[in-house]
């Protein structure tokens, strides 16, 4: 069971930014330094706020970017595209879902196509084969037949995600990347894209790694936690640890940032106000 | 079973099902309205295809031969001017040719000349701006320097040059005018491709495993059509034109063919004493120029999204 699917050890990403006539060029730290292993069937969410280098590490685990140093495993298998490239086999086991379903579907291919891409490049199915795998999964993920021949334009933005989840599935992937797959969806759409990705995730064995900032997601969904700032990851620990017991200053500040909605919260919340508002109004600095 | 099996495909919207239909037609709906709204559009297009037909049908619609030489009847003036007469409508030129026929078939070398300059420069211009806007990097400046410096020489006479450097003929004037018209069709397409490059289909197609040439042709090139269709068709008119004046200055089409511009250099010796020579050619190029230009802007129009009021 413990099989390891993912482990990355001190991985880092740097980018080089600008390098003008005049002006040096700097160096951004995007990753720093980032360890960790995550088992089959198993989901490792990453949290952190904008800019903290979540979706840079999914690109690395992608096999997009090249990591600057550190070591990538997958299956076990030390993997380094900066030199050795990549092998389709390798290509076809991690398989991302981005962020926003309008951005992420060719608005010019209709959703049998976009199904059906990835076996087209990867395999040498026949066409009628590759069409009854596409219909399969289309109804797999709550799509209808009938929409095999549809463009994107004509979704929803919560069918639409469910068509990328789909296309990434098309490969019988080992391991999915989520970046941020339901922030653009509204609550009640992001409630079924979670449900049907945990899901597939039974019925595929899959092993996830949701890159997320909402925290309620995160609860709902993960098994494991990462906490991501500045590049850093300064927690990392199974849900329950995380969540009952945070060990960085960050990762509670983070916590309290959560906005709550139950009446004693919201009671507290306005107290507080009343208590700041007599404070006389500050000075204009110049 | 064969016919159950076409029925289930259909039904589901597979090849030929009515739901394509449905869709594709509801698309090309929505382009007629859009391009309805702009009534100089519609008028061009009703004049090219006008254009169109007689070109296509010149040998049914024309009274005489292009080339046929009436004795006796030089210079003889349009009906409707004294000494005028029904055979020839439009009048005959300086060696007894009518003018009607003349104007006819030339419809047919222009828009060949159109169609071929078109072809050839959107089919060179679109591949070298892929690669251009793809790859980025030395390659692309290397290709954008040198279209700046096609374009920073008057198109004419670049045009001029090649075909003196080639030999004058249309079909040299036909692939001169192309290479000058392409590095518009170039910047075009660099710049399209450089904005569709960076989004997140491009990125998923690249994580399915897709090639560059695959993410060049099949991925980003049919998100980048709106602004060549409409540039393909004003280069048509623009074609015509240049080709128009090479022919008047002798290094297009060579006499006798009936194209327009040749007409006008054959018959500038009797600007002053016979204008239905030169009036008629004249005419034919200002409309079928105008007339292509109307319906490019009515595509701009209905192409770009950012004009459509939903």
């Amino acid at each position: 069971m413990s099989e390891i699917v993912l482990e990355t050890r001190e991985i880092t990403r740097d980018y080089h930014i600008g390098g003008g006539l005049l002006r040096q060029g700097r160096v951004i730290h995007a990753v720093k330094g980032v360890s960790f292993k995550l088992e089959k069937g198993r989901t490792l969410a990453i949290v952190g706020e904008s800019g903290c280098g979540k979706s840079t590490l999914a690109r690395m685990i992608t096999m997009i970017d090249a990591p600057t140093s550190g070591e990538l495993f997958i299956d076990g298998e030390k993997v380094d595209i900066s030199r050795n490239g990549l092998t389709p086999e390798l290509r076809r086991k991690v398989q991302i879902v981005f962020q926003n379903p309008y951005g992420s579907l060719n608005p010019r291919q209709k959703v049998g196509d976009v199904l059906m891409e990835p076996l087209v490049i990867n395999s040498d199915l026949p066409a009628a084969e590759r069409r009854d795998r596409a219909m399969q999964m289309l109804t797999k993920v709550g799509l209808a037949p009938e929409h095999f021949n549809r463009y994107p334009h004509m979704f929803s933005g919560g069918q639409r995600q469910r068509i990328a989840i789909a296309r990434a599935l098309m490969l019988n992937p080992r391991l999915l990347v989520l970046d941020e797959p339901v922030s653009a969806l509204d609550l009640s759409v992001q409630a079924q894209v979670l449900n049907l990705l945990a899901d597939l995730q039974d019925e595929f064995g899959l092993t996830y790694v949701f890159i997320s900032h909402d925290l309620s997601v995160v609860r709902y969904i993960a098994d494991e936690v990462m906490v991501m700032y500045f590049g850093e990851a300064v927690e990392y620990g199974t849900r329950e640890e995380v969540f009952s017991n945070p060990k960085h200053e960050y990762t509670r500040t983070l916590f309290a940032a959560t906005p709550r909605a139950t009446p004693e919260s919201i009671r507290a919340r306005l107290a507080r106000k009343v208590q700041k508002a007599p404070a006389p109004p500050q000075p204009a600095r110049a | 079973m064969v016919t159950n099996a076409k029925e289930a495909d259909a039904a589901i919207g597979l090849e030929g099902g009515p739901a394509v239909d449905a869709t594709r037609r509801a698309m090309l709906y929505e382009f007629w309205y859009y391009f309805r709204q702009n009534r100089g559009a519609v008028l061009g297009l009703c004049i090219f295809l006008l254009i169109v037909l007689v070109a296509i049908f010149a040998p049914l619609i024309a009274p005489h031969s292009p080339s046929a030489q009436v004795r006796g009847s030089f210079l003889v003036p349009p009906v409707w001017q004294a000494g005028g007469s029904w055979d020839f409508i439009l009048g005959t030129d300086a060696v007894g040719r009518d003018i009607l026929s003349r104007l006819i078939y030339g419809a047919r070398f222009s828009l060949f000349v159109g169609l071929v300059v078109v072809t050839l420069s959107v089919i060179s211009g679109v591949i070298i701006g892929l690669i251009a806007g793809y790859f980025r990097g030395t390659v692309d400046t290397i290709i954008m320097r040198l279209m700046d410096i096609i374009l920073a020489f008057p198109s004419l006479l670049l045009a001029l040059v090649l075909v003196a450097v080639l030999g004058p003929g249309l079909f040299n004037a036909m692939i001169a005018i192309a290479l000058v018209l392409q590095p518009h069709f170039v910047r075009l397409t660099r710049a399209a491709v450089m904005a569709e490059k960076g989004r997140d289909y491009v990125m998923a197609a690249k994580v399915a495993g897709a090639g560059n040439i695959r993410l060049m042709f099949k991925t980003i090139l049919p998100n980048c059509t709106a602004p060549l269709i409409v540039q393909g068709t004003l280069s048509f008119s623009t074609a015509i034109l240049e080709a128009a004046a090479l022919g008047f200055l002798g290094m297009g089409a060579q006499p006798p063919t009936p194209e327009w511009g040749t007409m006008l250099a054959e018959a500038r010796e009797f600007i002053l004493r016979a204008w239905w020579v030169v009036t008629f050619p004249g005419l034919a190029i200002l409309i079928t120029v105008l007339a292509i230009n109307l319906v490019g802007d009515g595509l701009r129009d209905a192409l770009d999204p950012k004009l459509k009021r939903s």
